[in-house]
């Protein structure tokens, strides 16, 4: 169970229509592979995030599946061409159930 | 080689080069808080060095534009934490940070930049990691956090944020003196088997590099700072620790009163430089 989650993301507020914008996002996780051994020889069970999504108006715009190699606080960068105003959902999704959602509205003139 | 190899080779160097133009002099965060990393020397200083120059100043271009944006900045992770430390309550009483203090943003704004100082009695010198501690086990009746754990390191680059921006300003006179005439001591004290004070680098050499590394001032207007060696945020006195196995010198413990006074007259040292807390360095 990963503790103190917070997914931060920047999307510009806005944008002229077609224009390509750069998205990052990072989520604060421990991100625990599932290889490590506590002090007393116990091995600490797998936590990672392990699904991210990126959708536009219910569009799918990225879609990745994070790998227990994959460091603590995964920061994902990619692009997006927007066509219209709308939101962008991101949902990350981690092992133990849990579900991260954090949307950004983009205006489009 | 030929023509079409030589233009590429060309464009290549531009396109590395357009995103990494920074100038020394211009830390400007976000594009709103901007940063003095280039201040005249204060009175004690004058002679010494001729201009007072921020660690971010002798760091690499790619280092540089980590600390100009909050997003790409990896010690702003441990800010966080540290607000949502702020408002959660701890120990007999269960009170929170913000019980007594209410927002952080007005409460501990320009406590970073007067740090260390002298306790309310007047009898210690007390660092921002000692103001925690005594809150936490005099007001909140909770245990004391350790000077290097996750939450002190969070707290204080919480703490240390609502500064940015502003000029360090250390009490160096009344009962203070004491402190900072045994911080100067020990910065020009050779020690170790390499037998180095701090002055040897940070003040002989800054500037040269000593094998590898860009040798800076040793400011500590940054702290906490998030150490790409590291992997995370470190203390001041983690970094003392460093440099003085770096000489082959038995290191003085986290919180001990040399440090304490060294914390002093270094951060002196840094007058009129402004907070970058959290800072980032290689």
């Amino acid at each position: 169970m990963a503790d103190n989650v917070t997914p931060r993301v920047r999307v510009p507020r806005d944008a002229a229509a077609g224009d390509t914008i750069t998205i990052k996002t990072l989520i604060s996780h421990p991100m625990e592979s599932g290889q490590r051994k506590d002090s007393d020889g116990n091995t600490i069970p797998q936590s990672i995030i392990n699904r991210f999504t990126c959708e536009f108006n219910g569009e799918s715009v990225v879609e990745m599946i994070l790998e227990p190699a994959i460091s603590t606080n995964p920061f994902i960068e990619f692009q997006a061409t927007v066509p219209e105003s709308g939101t962008f959902a991101f949902t990350w999704y981690d092992d133990d159930g849990s579900v991260y959602e954090e949307s950004k509205d983009i205006a489009v003139s | 080689m030929t023509l079409s190899t030589l233009k590429t080779a060309a464009c290549g160097l531009a396109l590395v080069a357009a995103p990494l133009a920074v100038s020394a002099e211009d830390l400007l965060i976000n594009g709103q808080v901007e940063i003095n990393t280039e201040v005249q020397p204060a009175e004690h200083m004058k002679g010494i060095v001729p201009v007072v120059r921020s660690g971010w100043t002798f760091r690499s271009p790619e280092t540089q534009v980590l600390q100009m944006d909050d997003f790409d900045n990896p010690g702003m992770i441990f800010v966080d934490q540290g607000m949502s430390l702020w408002q959660t309550g701890d120990g007999a009483t269960g009170e929170s940070c913000a019980d007594c203090h209410g927002d952080m943003a007005e409460s501990m704004e320009g406590v970073r930049a007067s740090m260390p100082k002298m306790n309310p009695e007047g009898t210690d010198l007390w660092t921002l990691e000692e103001n925690i501690n005594n809150c936490r086990t005099e007001r909140m009746e909770a245990e004391d956090w350790a000077w290097e754990s996750s939450e002190m390191l969070a707290m204080t680059a919480a703490i240390g944020k609502q500064s940015r921006g502003m000029p360090v300003d250390v009490e160096i006179d009344g009962p203070a003196r004491e402190w900072w005439e045994r911080g100067e001591e020990l910065y020009y004290q050779r020690v170790g088997q390499l037998d180095m004070a701090c002055a040897n680098c940070h003040e002989d050499n800054y500037d040269n590099m000593i094998r590898a590394d860009h040798l800076s001032q040793g400011q500590i207007n940054g702290f906490p700072v998030y150490r790409l060696k590291w992997g995370g945020l470190g203390s001041i006195h983690r970094r003392f620790k460093g440099c003085m196995k770096n000489i082959r010198a038995e290191p003085y413990t986290r919180g001990s009163d040399e440090f304490k006074a060294l914390e002093l007259y270094v951060a002196s040292r840094g007058a009129g430089l402004d907070v970058e807390t959290p800072s980032v360095r290689n």
